[in-house]
């Protein structure tokens, strides 16, 4: 009947966690680089510590907690299996911490030799990690719009890691490629084609799922995903073509799409049966208005371009996307899945009624709110030092100590974890 | 109509009782949280049961699948059951941070067994069972007495 449907749910711990506990350190290194790096840091999106900082936050922080929720989600969610994913794990995950290290600083100090190294170790690790995904995605005998915005995604970010590697190959040997129109593609395919499409796949379930809201309107979930990847298509176009009228239009486009989602993951949570706030849902409403914010930035970007033509106005646009959107969201979604595993796989040793803890045992209520208004405070601080240079030590460290109290609770969840294992071994050595 | 849509429409119905037991139960309104967590106890016990007496079985002898997905279903059921008693004891004691935090867990492990149901046991069940009697029988147990 489906052969390959093993409906094993849960890969072995490890797999999430070796990913969970390493990205937000990334996080407290690009706090720590913007602190040290001071006043003009920000001052355009291409000077080397913001092109650092990006992909500190794009691959270091972003990159790794969504392989490794990726490699949690799909078969439960999609009854994709993913083939020996612990392998799979143990040698993608070390590679893109190493790959993220050399790029990171290759950008910062100007040492594109660096990519060289660091090119072949990207292409190895996620080449991989997209082919094992993408061939469980595909095998998958479910249906839903979910499971096609995630093979979408993962095209996506196949397509992002091709650009990025042409990118760093063209910078290192000195061969000419439209530099700059590269980029916004390369920055497009990640932010939209992967990151978004991956956070809208994975919503239209685990919103409704979290908070007992009603399903997402089916216009949006059938249209967002081929949508997005229309626009993206297009959007390549200025590689090629020169120049693109249309790209305005374009871009107007995706910003509608974008306050499309928004606006309806706020009203579905608004309008959500379960009244319990926590956390995760918090984080999850601070990330759609800070996209809701995105787009309006990006319209009046769009209808004012004098406005536009500031630099920093693209590096506001960043820290709202990066920030604002993915960091709120991806700390959200860790807060609720460590707990739930950990509860899981707890579950596994068979312990007797009384000895099993809840999941609010698992990372304390307290220091997960703290950890968010923490968040909250540090992504304004950063949006204010955009325009005031003077705030951007006091905004990277905020950035950093908010990204640290998120990995101290995140290792405080697999402290608990193990010694909870260790009580119910021993409560069933003494029955 | 396909077989499984009684069962599909009974989840939407635990949520809403699950909803109702957990705010009375954060609020402190206890006399209200147990009427609706005992209407959600005795829900979800007629769901399990109908699954685990009619749907698996018939599921199981239709396909030879005896050790996969209903097995795993089936070790689901006991692990929610074990959270409806914590839950339980915890409304007895009037203990809102162990209700509280068996209730956050019994939503999670309930959503996403309701999502492999949906997406990938019923559609299997839909196809094996086709015409099958099985269907009228969930009718009966899961319609509101």
């Amino acid at each position: 009947m489906h052969p390959h449907l093993s409906f094993d749910q849960a890969p072995p711990i490890s797999v999430p966690y070796r990913f969970f506990l390493v990205a937000p350190w990334f996080g407290v290194m690009a706090g720590i680089l913007l602190a040290w790096s001071g006043g003009d840091a920000l001052a355009s999106r291409w000077t080397p510590e913001a092109l650092a900082l990006t992909h500190l936050i794009a691959v270091g922080f972003m990159l790794q907690a969504m392989c490794g929720a990726l490699l949690q989600f799909i078969p439960v969610a999609v009854g994709a299996n993913v083939w020996r994913p612990k392998l799979v794990a143990n040698i993608v995950q070390p590679l893109l911490l190493l790959a993220t290290l050399l790029l990171v600083g290759g950008l910062l100090f100007s040492r594109p030799g660096m990519f060289t190294v660091a090119v072949p170790l990207f292409l190895l690790a996620l080449g991989g990690f997209v082919v094992v995904v993408a061939l469980a995605l595909w095998r998958t005998p479910a249906t839903s719009m979910s499971l096609w915005a995630l093979r979408l995604a993962i095209g996506g970010l196949a397509i992002t890691v091709l650009l990025g590697s042409l990118l760093a190959e063209a910078l290192a040997r000195g061969f000419s490629v439209p530099i700059l129109e590269l980029t916004d593609v390369h920055l497009a395919w990640g932010l939209g084609g992967w990151g978004l499409m991956l956070l809208a796949g994975v919503s239209y379930q685990v919103v409704p799922m979290f908070q007992l809201t009603r399903p997402y309107p089916p216009w949006l979930t059938r249209w967002f995903a081929p949508l997005m990847l229309l626009m993206l298509l297009a959007w390549s176009a200025q590689i090629f073509i020169d120049p693109v009228r249309w790209l305005p239009l374009i871009a107007l486009c995706l910003l509608s799409m974008l306050s499309a989602y928004a606006a309806s993951t706020l009203w579905l949570q608004y309008t959500r049966r379960r009244k319990i706030h926590d956390a995760t849902s918090l984080y999850f409403r601070v990330a759609m208005l800070s996209m809701l914010a995105f787009v309006v930035s990006g319209a009046v970007f769009l209808l004012f371009p004098d406005l536009g033509a500031d630099p920093r106005f693209a590096v506001w646009l960043g820290v709202l996307a990066f920030a604002g959107v993915f960091v709120s969201a991806i700390s959200g979604m860790m807060y609720k899945i460590m707990p739930f595993l950990n509860w899981l796989h707890l579950q596994l040793l068979n312990p007797p009624l009384s000895a099993m803890p809840n999941m609010n045992r698992m990372i304390p209520a307290d220091a997960m709110t703290g950890q968010l208004r923490l968040h909250v405070l540090a992504v304004v601080l950063l949006l204010a030092a955009v325009w005031q240079p003077g705030l951007t030590r006091l905004a990277g460290t905020a950035f950093a100590v908010s990204c640290a109290w998120l990995g101290w609770n995140l290792v405080g969840a697999v402290r608990r974890y193990r010694t909870f294992k260790d009580q119910i071994r021993a409560a069933a050595l003494h029955c | 109509m396909s077989i499984t849509t009684p069962l599909i429409q009974h989840h939407k119905h635990c949520d809403e009782l699950f909803a109702s037991a957990e705010e009375s139960c954060a609020n402190g309104d206890w006399a209200a949280g147990e009427k609706a967590f005992a209407l959600l106890q005795n829900q979800l016990e007629t769901h399990f049961t109908s699954e685990e007496e009619l749907l698996f079985p018939a599921f199981e002898t239709a396909t030879g699948m005896r050790s996969g997905p209903t097995e795993v279903m089936r070790g689901e059921h006991r692990q929610m059951r074990g959270l409806l008693a914590q839950m339980q004891g915890a409304l007895a004691s009037r203990d809102s941070d162990t209700f509280g935090g068996a209730a956050g867990t019994l939503l999670i492990l309930m959503q996403q067994h309701n999502l492999k149901e949906e997406n990938i046991l019923y559609p299997m069940c839909d196809n094996a069972l086709g015409a099958s009697p099985v269907g009228a029988s969930l009718i009966e147990r899961l319609s509101p007495s």
